[in-house]
């Protein structure tokens, strides 16, 4: 792998860039690997990057049915915080954002990392109360918020009407080291370092069945032919119950659509990431100019990558009102993924009642933000058969009404 | 949006007007379950693509419950019918095979 800098950049200029490698190989499937991974988005990438990085386990594949970063990693509002309530939420969330902070570093790509700061409205003296709550309970988890009055918000965003008659702005969580980054980019940069460590990124490859022996993983069979394995990993969001009921067991998942929108471009006039959860909507402005808008989901399962309008139009609405500005503005396009939503709203990140098999789904509308925190977990998971960063999350909470009491991956605001 | 009729009062609406509520016909284990098949109760979904019976309570309009059977990979309503049963009636099956020829009755699997 050519390494990417300044220099690699200046010396291609004076040849047409001519000598430009592919970022990562089109791999054809062996027979067998130590390690398969199903679903080249970014949590799967993440994954097998970690594996090699902090493992030394590089005889991986990763399976995709479609392209790389086709599913939710391409499909999102690209936000990353990691103000979270309960310990386990906040401990695995900031791991992550703080893989952000040196992940251009790390992969040699720029995924544009932004910390812009995130800030989250207090439109009801609810959440008033449940931000000061939040703010203490991160002091000590070692999250950097705080809770800032109504002024300060306006000082931040000055686009906000404040004084909103329905919804007016009391307060708001402020996280300085949250932002956005190139979703995009996140998943490339992981294929890339993926692929410069011997591993195989197999797109265009679906799984249609899952091979076990004695109740251990064997291989799967996929439209290329049968793969062996001796650990399986499936990363694959809303479709995790499809692969699910392939193997055997079944999940306290639901897939339901989430959709978000872009305005058309404009000039700058919004330098940080606003959610109102109140409302349902939350926002920020891209590089390119556009307002990206996120709303909620529709209330039924849905599989077909699109979302209901009016659900479109209750989110503009909602935050027209706290910014009237947006008014004014068209809309470039719109867009939805499918979410995978567990019963209490926070993911699973487990071993599985088959041996071999490891599971990582239920992020639901709030995944973007925990790839490198849930590769790095996931990771340490298959490698290890246990992580401190996912203990809380198994599967096995369910059974034992161990919940984690919060509205991580609910089809609210994120 | 889907266009979704109620049984009990008879209005063809909009979605709006309607709430869905997830997967319809659950069996229902209580105390003295096993923990199995009270979680399996509580949490576990069948969450497929193609077709699925679901409850849903008219909200905006007679404020009573009823099934609905859909296709979440095409959103088609295939009908809807009344809450106080728990298996999908005879009608519904035909008319869902009649669209889906592949389709297999969940009762009727092995």
């Amino acid at each position: 792998m050519k390494k990417y800098s300044v220099f690699a950049v200046a010396r291609e200029a004076m040849r047409q860039h001519s000598g430009w490698d592919r970022a990562w190989r089109d791999a054809q499937p062996k027979a067998k690997y130590d390690v398969i991974i199903i679903g080249a988005g970014g949590h799967g990438l993440a994954t097998a990057y970690y594996l090699g990085k902090n493992f030394g386990i590089t005889n991986v594949a990763i399976l995709e049915k479609g392209w790389l970063g086709g599913g939710n990693t391409g499909r999102n509002t690209t936000i990353i915080r990691s103000n979270y309530l309960q310990d386990p939420s906040a401990a695995i969330y900031e791991k992550s954002r703080s893989l952000y902070e040196t992940m251009s570093q790390d992969l040699n790509y720029n995924v544009m990392f932004s910390p812009r700061g995130v800030i989250m409205l207090a439109q009801t003296e609810h959440e008033v109360r449940g931000y000061k709550r939040t703010a203490h309970a991160n002091a000590l988890q070692g999250v950097k918020t705080e809770f800032i009055d109504a002024q300060r918000v306006k000082e931040l965003c000055p686009i906000m009407d404040i004084d909103g008659p329905r919804y007016p702005v009391l307060g708001g969580l402020w996280q300085a080291r949250g932002g956005t980054a190139r979703h995009d980019a996140v998943a490339w940069g992981y294929a890339r370092a993926c692929s410069d460590m011997g591993m195989d990124v197999i797109q265009r490859c679906e799984v249609t069945g899952i091979r076990q022996e004695n109740g251990k993983v064997t291989g799967v069979t996929t439209n290329r032919g049968d793969i062996g394995c001796d650990k399986l990993g499936m990363v694959v969001a809303g479709h995790s119950g499809h692969l699910a009921d392939m193997a055997g067991f079944r999940l306290p998942i639901e897939s339901v659509a989430l959709q978000a929108l872009v305005s058309e471009p404009i000039k700058p006039c919004m330098d940080v990431v606003v959610m109102a959860n109140t409302v349902h909507g939350y926002l920020s402005q891209s590089d390119k100019g556009e307002m990206v808008i996120g709303g909620g989901t529709d209330g039924y399962n849905n599989y077909t990558q699109r979302g209901s309008f009016h659900h479109i139009e209750e989110t503009v609405r909602a935050l027209i009102e706290t910014f009237p500005m947006l008014s004014r503005l068209k809309m470039l396009r719109q867009w939805g993924g499918i979410v995978d939503v567990t019963g209490d709203r926070s993911p699973i990140l487990s071993k599985t009642p088959v041996d071999g098999i490891f599971i990582n789904c239920g992020w639901g509308t709030g995944g973007f933000k925990a790839i490198p925190g849930s590769g790095w977990a996931m990771a340490e998971l298959m490698a290890k058969g246990r992580s401190p960063l996912t203990d809380a999350f198994g599967l096995e909470r369910f059974t034992e009404g161990r919940f984690i009491d919060e509205s991580v991956a609910a089809g609210v605001a994120h | 949006m889907l266009t979704i009729h109620c049984p009990n009062c008879g209005v063809t609406a909009e979605e709006t007007e309607f709430h869905a509520h997830g997967e319809a016909h659950l069996k229902r284990f209580g105390p003295g379950s096993s923990e199995d098949d009270f979680e399996s109760y509580l949490f576990m979904r069948k969450n497929p693509k193609g077709v699925h019976f679901e409850r849903w309570h008219h909200r905006y309009g007679c404020g009573k419950w009823f099934h609905v059977a859909r296709c979440t990979m095409t959103l088609e309503v295939f009908g809807s019918y009344t809450g106080q049963t728990s298996v999908p009636p005879q009608q519904i099956i035909d008319t869902i095979q009649d669209r889906r020829p592949d389709w297999v009755p969940a009762q009727d699997q092995a």
